[in-house]
């Protein structure tokens, strides 16, 4: 029943899908803290550059900035990133496009945790004379941190189920496994499904365990 | 907010801020002068490259126009189509026979787990073999019908959430009266939840106008995105400067959205008349167990 999948590499595609995921997560995390860092700053230009990333981001579509890393980075402006072959590049490049666009919602994410934090832990913070810098960085994240595991959890599927759009530069993951599959066999219904359950064993799981130990680690007030 | 987290600068603190910002803006001249270099390097400043949008209006009505009306086009028609499901199910997944809330909630699961790209996909090639939907039409019936089945699973969510956010007393008033549970639902709940849901619906727009790109890239589909090949082909290589004018386009659109939705969310909020349940516009995003897209 599934000899239609002898000749196509699944588990790789599939592999390329968690790769893509896993890097790209990482990326937009630490970037996605600075730029909420700079959204509550101090410094006026820089909360100015947050929201202004954040907004613009936010509004265009994640197809525009993958296909531009592509056509305008590398064809255009002939970036490579460090990579020779074909793949690679367009690897790194999703990789890149991913993490621009992933990091203005990690951003938002961890915004409105810091707004969970109650008001007293920054006030108590800066009584005792901690710079804005210790406040964020002893006070104030950690809480945030551990209040936000939720909706991070949301953004990491999100990514994970973004990831496919790097097909659209050729990037060999498993949505771009299916478009080659669906159109060269003649089980379309199977292999669809095939896929389908491949993203339900990565979505749900991961977003089951990590509610959990959001419900877990989440400060009660 | 703001002032929360930091004491109003002194003298001190002033000054640093000054140095911090001053740093700031020497990096970022630095990298807008290494990029403009760049740029200037390709020759993608040139304004020959740059001329067309602004002096040659068959660019718009050639390429930029028609791209941008079937945008328009496949998001109207998604979310015209996904709205009504979305009720369905989402009601559907509120009802007190297992019967029918089990198989509400699969379906919703199910299509919120998996990423749109592949439902466009399978759609696309599910109207080629079982279908005789002309070949001209197939990329638009596909970008739809992928987004309704992501989107309306969303919406179900949304409407169950703006169900769940009003206060029991109305349910139990309705009740108390002798309404049915039908009666209940149609003539108490959904039109009280439909005003507190509005800002989630607008922002879920949002998506679904992002979401439309997908078929530029992948199936054909022939709006915004998929203009700009045709046009840095036509108006010679200008790549980064039809990239510049589309994302524009698209930045305007949803951000016109957005501030729409939190402007409803306010106005709702302050608003005297309802019940006072108001499902924030990022409500999409923060409601949901397993899948979340923005």
């Amino acid at each position: 029943m599934f000899d239609f999948l002898e000749g196509y590499d699944l588990l790789g595609a599939f592999w390329v899908t968690v790769k893509l995921t896993a890097l790209s997560a990482v990326g937009s995390l630490i970037w996605g803290t600075l730029l909420a860092g700079m959204r509550v700053g101090p410094v006026p230009v820089m909360r100015g550059f947050g929201t202004a990333y954040v907004n613009i981001v936010r509004n265009i579509p994640l197809t525009i900035i993958i296909v531009f890393t592509s056509l305008g980075l590398n064809q255009t402006m002939n970036i490579t990133l460090g990579a020779t072959d074909f793949s690679a590049i367009n690897f790194r490049l999703a990789v890149l496009g991913l993490t621009a666009y992933t990091s203005a919602f990690v951003c938002e994410a961890l915004r409105s945790g810091i707004n969970t934090v109650p008001l007293g832990q920054a006030e108590a913070a800066r009584a005792i004379g901690l710079s804005f810098t210790q406040t964020l960085r002893l006070v104030i994240l950690p809480q945030a941190f551990r209040s936000v595991v939720g909706p991070l959890t949301n953004v990491l599927i999100a990514l994970t189920k973004n990831t496919t759009v790097a097909s659209a530069i050729g990037v060999a993951e498993a949505a771009y496994l299916m478009k080659g599959m669906i159109e060269n066999e003649a089980q379309l219904l199977l292999i669809s499904a095939v896929f389908a359950f491949g993203f339900i064993v990565l979505t749900l799981p991961t977003g089951l365990i990590l509610n959990w130990v959001g419900k877990k680690l989440a400060v009660k007030r | 907010m703001t002032s929360v987290l930091f004491d109003t600068p002194g003298p001190r603190a002033k000054r640093r801020n000054l140095l911090y910002t001053l740093l700031f803006v020497v990096v970022f001249a630095a990298v807008a002068w290494w990029v403009f270099k760049a740029l200037d390097d390709k020759n993608q400043l040139d304004w020959v490259k740059w001329k067309p949008f602004f002096t040659d209006s068959r660019a718009w009505s050639t390429y930029i126009w028609p791209g941008l009306e079937n945008t328009l086009k496949a998001a109207a028609f998604a979310m015209v189509i996904a709205l009504p499901l979305g009720a369905f199910f989402g009601i559907a997944r509120l009802s007190d026979h297992l019967s029918v809330r089990l198989p509400s909630s699969v379906v919703i699961e199910f299509f919120r787990a998996i990423p749109v790209l592949l439902l466009m996909l399978f759609a696309n090639e599910a109207y080629a073999k079982f279908t005789n939907v002309s070949t001209e039409d197939r990329p638009l019936y596909a970008v739809v019908t992928g987004l309704v089945l992501y989107n309306a699973s969303v919406l179900a969510e949304v409407v169950r959430a703006g169900i769940l956010a009003l206060p029991k007393g109305q349910s139990e008033a309705a009740y108390a009266i002798g309404l049915r549970k039908g009666q209940t639902m149609r003539s108490i709940l959904l039109p009280q939840s439909v005003t507190a849901m509005l800002p989630a619906i607008v922002s879920q727009l949002v998506v679904i106008v992002k979401d439309t790109a997908l078929g530029g890239a992948m199936l054909t589909f022939s709006e915004l995105l998929a203009s700009v090949r045709p046009l840095s082909a036509a108006y010679g290589a200008n790549t980064i400067a039809c990239f510049t004018i589309v994302a524009c386009i698209f930045v305007a659109i949803n951000f016109a959205l957005t501030t729409f939705a939190s402007w409803l969310e306010k106005r709702l909020r302050r608003a005297k008349k309802s019940t006072g349940a108001v499902l924030p516009a990022a409500a999409v995003a923060g409601s949901q167990s397993a899948g979340a897209e923005f």
